[in-house]
């Protein structure tokens, strides 16, 4: 049977597309690679966050912060239908500063954000000693942090898994294994793939992370991503010490502090290096010193899928109508808009959101 | 930064022997190990082990000594409590010793990492008071330590090795439990063809079978449904066998159903591997140097392949000379020369594996577990969940590890990774080549965040 | 209940340490996952997945089964050897005393 949609990539993003689709009745099919893909959604730092984002473009700061107030409805959702939590805490989220320049530098560009957004950026600035009451362990290095109230964080293995479970109970098709070669549009999309099957569909998302590099073209998209390096520390599971995230440092539910992130311009190599976890494991000493005495368990090097100004993009193809570009580097954050508000993009309601600053037509 | 010409990773019988023979075509060598003494497990201990218990333990203990008294060479630098977490480009090895890393730049590398326990998930394997039989084998060795309970179950030959060891200690196991059939050792020896070297191995089983006869010690054949109950620890060992319903009760119990190659390092700098199926695990590729398809990078021992320790210590020889010629040590005429009268040891010493590989097969009931038996004993997951995270898509472990988390403990994978290769393969009726295995990174094993900061280029990224 | 282990030598040297508050003599330099289980230790800590109960199970470094706390840190009771003063807790599981949060 034809699909209304062939989605062509597994991961956060195209599960939590799929997903929206499917409530709204619509039959899809999602294409997902094998066990040695690149995946991003499986090497994620998994912060559901809004600060920093969008200082250029408050735009991407709205259709963050519009994710992060879906997120809650949209975990709760999952979490009825899969019997399993996706870990989701939104009670705020720190970014800690280590000098008092580096923090009124970006109180300074939050301030403008903040009023470009009408006033709709609620944080505030904990100085040592107040943010030492909210987290114990911080360390004397750090002069204070930038509380943002909208920030959160999840399991974004969790989030990955009960998608994938829901979107098969919801009636969506999964191909494993799938590697996309081409797609040709005739009276509906032909998507082919390297095993000779072809999945027919009236519209197709190309939703592939890095796999867009390659794929894109032949649709008629610019896709000029690239992919960015990220290597990630996890601890042993270890008692309460840090109750919110930050970007150095997170205590997963499970109970391992995952410690991040590089921003490497290496290509697609995905090894991890030593002086890469030198380093984020110094930083995080320097945030909280009784991390020192942990040890580190596994660590990993994904690949983050950045567009040139690293927002994401979304766009119809000129070419091939019906065929969409879906691509960003925050997949977690943006998987409640994703399911929430991107099937009205895709179907051209009334509801649609206005994702025209996030088009291609802004690479030219 | 220390360098050498040649690091070594593990210091039993393939490490030791390869050092000695590096050293001896005047190669320097670094030999690191993650015991306080050399020996590997196999030997573990042995320089001080068997002055004190070398009657009990057997003579082929003693083939360790002169490996071990080897390594008292100039060229040859020995660093003991030594674990390496990190492999590079380089080779660059990453290693702690006494909680503070240090590195080593090497021009050849070889791998020597040896063998773990085959995994024997069973219902109750987790409780405490089960243990490998190796486990047993090294409380004996290293410590002088018998269970006065115990109860071997599983096939092989250490399984009646232990068992007589402990005979002669004046505590005999309880019980032998052994999973094989009588068809197994009939299949044997109908179908490994004159395999000679298999009759002296069956022989020297039948020698220990009978001290353990002797001593009194009940022997089942064939068991199956086994498994271990207690509450918080080991108390009793229940199985079938002869078409009866047993239960034994006991303090330890210790599984045994072959050693697998531990391939954790070779697998961090992606060496590729290839599944063995006659061995029903993975070995990494190498040519009859032990060459990997890293060029500086060689595997030798059981971590190679499982061949025992004689044949160990032959490969880490002949790595050695390739090494050695590699580097301009030794001539090709000379290097080939020697290999011969090594090889043809190795291959005798191999003849008796496919005998040994078919005599005592794994307890297939390990090999596809009840759904309701943990596989991760680090996370606790079971073969059943890994089943559900087939039907959910997942086509290999890599998948598997982010929907369930097996594999992500701190054992990383060495007591679960069979498994799943194994439960993923039947689940999808595919071949264990293509559901593969983990991605292994490092760190190789656990370290600290204060030694991993110690080494940034930065004291303090902070500043 | 009598110790699942026994020793075929008298252990010389000994030195005091402590395991879960417990003052415990073992013999100087010997390996602290056998020194603890010819003690008459058999659960060294609890999961901290499920609070399982956990002993040492390959003794060679590979399974972190024997999981003890010294100084702050986990360690493997199976790759460290026994020094005089050393204080031993379970490593954190759940469901001890310094079970996860």
């Amino acid at each position: 049977m034809d699909s209304d949609y062939a989605i062509i990539g597994g991961g956060v993003v195209g599960l939590s597309v799929a997903w929206g689709l499917l409530k709204r009745g619509l039959r899809v099919t999602v294409l997902d690679g094998d066990d040695g893909s690149f995946r991003a959604s499986r090497g994620n730092f998994g912060l559901v966050w809004v600060q920093s984002k969008g200082m250029n473009q408050p735009r991407y700061a709205q259709w963050s912060q519009s994710s992060a107030a879906a997120w809650a409805d949209f975990s709760d959702e999952l979490t009825d239908a899969t019997g399993h939590a996706v870990g989701l805490e939104q009670k705020g989220g720190y970014d800690l500063h280590f000098s008092e320049e580096s923090l009124e530098a970006t109180v300074a560009k939050y301030e403008t954000l903040k009023a470009r957004l009408g006033g709709d950026y609620p944080y505030e600035v904990l100085g040592h000693n107040a943010l030492r009451k909210e987290e114990p362990e911080i360390g004397p290095k750090v002069v204070g942090a930038i509380l943002h109230h909208q920030d959160g964080h999840a399991n974004p293995l969790k989030l990955l898994r009960a998608l994938s479970d829901d979107v098969r109970r919801l009636g969506g098709i999964i191909l494993n294994g799938k590697h996309v070669v081409d797609v040709k549009k005739r009276d509906l999309f032909h998507v082919q793939c390297a095993d000779g099957s072809e999945i027919r569909a009236r519209k197709t998302i190309l939703s592939a992370g890095l796999g867009a590099m390659e794929l894109g073209p032949k649709l008629g998209f610019k896709a000029p991503i690239r992919p960015q390096r990220g290597q990630v520390l996890i601890t042993e599971k270890m008692p309460k010490i840090i109750n919110r995230p930050s970007l150095i440092a997170r205590q997963v539910d499970e109970g391992g502090i995952q410690i991040g992130a590089t921003n490497e311009e290496v290509g697609l190599d995905d090894r991890v290096t030593q002086p890469g976890l030198s380093g984020l494991a110094a930083e995080a000493i320097a945030a909280y010193p009784i991390l020192g005495r942990a040890q580190l368990v596994r660590s990993w090097g994904a690949l983050r899928i950045l567009s040139p100004d690293g927002l994401p993009i979304y766009q119809e193809s000129p070419e091939m109508p019906g065929a969409y570009l879906v691509t960003c580097h925050s997949g977690i954050t943006l998987a409640a808009a994703h399911a929430r508000f991107l099937p009205d993009w895709l179907e051209g309601t009334a509801a649609a959101p206005d994702l025209e600053v996030f088009s291609e037509a802004r690479f030219s | 930064m220390r360098s050498a010409d040649l690091i070594i990773v593990g210091a039993g019988p393939a490490g030791m022997a390869a050092a000695a023979c590096a050293a001896g075509k005047g190669l320097s060598v670094l030999l690191l190990d993650e015991q306080p003494r050399a020996g590997g497990q196999i030997y573990r201990d042995v320089a001080r082990a068997w002055p004190k218990r070398g009657g009990l333990l057997g003579k082929d203990y003693a083939a360790g000594l002169p490996l071990v008294q080897a390594l008292d060479h100039p060229g040859i630098t020995h660093i003991t409590g030594a674990t390496v977490w990190q492999i590079e480009d380089g080779p660059l090895v990453t290693f702690t010793v006494n909680g503070a890393a240090q590195q080593a730049q090497g021009k050849r590398l070889l791998i020597a990492t040896g063998a773990l326990e085959r995994p024997m998930p069973l219902p109750g394997w987790t409780l405490p008071g089960v243990m490998t039989a190796g486990a047993g084998q090294i409380l004996l060795k290293q410590s002088g330590m018998v269970s006065d309970r115990a109860v071997l179950v599983g096939c092989g030959p250490l399984l009646y090795l232990i068992g007589a060891q402990m005979v002669r200690a004046g505590t005999p196991p309880l019980a032998l439990v052994e999973t094989q059939g009588r068809g197994d050792l009939l299949a044997a020896m109908r179908h490994v063809g004159g395999a000679l070297r298999g009759w002296r191995y069956m022989l020297k089983g039948l020698g220990m079978l009978a001290e353990l006869r002797r001593a009194g010690v009940a022997r089942h054949v064939a068991a199956t449904d086994i498994e271990i109950a207690g509450a918080n620890r080991a108390e009793s060992v229940r199985f079938r066998a002869a078409g009866q319903q047993h239960e034994i009760g006991c303090d330890t119990v210790l599984l045994h159903h072959g050693v697998v190659p531990n391939t954790q390092a070779a697998r961090s700098i992606d060496i590729p591997h290839e599944w063995d199926s006659r061995q029903r695990a993975f070995v990494p590729q190498r040519d009859a140097w032990g060459r990997s398809a890293r060029a500086d990078v060689f595997i030798a021992g059981d971590g190679a392949g499982i061949g025992g320790a004689k044949a160990a210590a032959i490969a880490g020889e002949l790595a050695a000379l390739a090494i050695a010629h590699d580097l301009g040590a030794l001539a090709q005429g000379d290097r080939d020369l020697e290999a011969r009268q090594l090889r043809w040891r190795l291959s005798a010493e191999l003849a008796a594996r496919p005998f040994i590989d078919r005599a005592y097969p794994p307890f297939a009931p390990a090999l596809a577990p009840a759904d309701k038996t943990i596989i991760c004993r680090c996370e606790e997951v079971t073969a059943g969940d890994i089943r559900r995270y087939a039907a959910m898509g997942c086509l290999g472990p890599n998948q598997a590890k982010a929907f369930g988390r097996a594999g992500m403990g701190p054992c990383q994978g060495r007591y679960c990774g069979l498994s799943v290769t194994e439960i993923l393969s039947a689940a999808h009726g595919q071949a264990p080549d293509r559901t593969g295995y983990y991605r292994i990174r490092p760190p190789l094993k656990p370290v600290t965040l204060a030694e991993l900061a110690a080494m940034a280029d930065t004291p303090d990224a902070a500043e | 209940m009598k110790h699942a282990f026994h020793r075929l030598d008298a252990p010389a040297d000994l030195v005091r340490v402590t395991f879960r508050g417990q003052v415990v003599d073992l013999p100087a330099g010997e390996n602290l996952a056998a020194a603890l289980l010819a003690a008459g230790v058999t659960v060294f800590r609890n999961t901290p997945v499920s609070g399982a109960p956990r002993a040492p199970f390959c003794m060679m470094g590979a399974c972190y089964d024997c999981l003890v706390e010294i100084d702050g840190t986990t360690r493997q009771a199976c790759m460290l050897e026994v020094s005089e003063g050393m204080v031993i807790e379970p490593a954190h599981g759940k469901g001890a005393d310094n079970a996860l949060g």
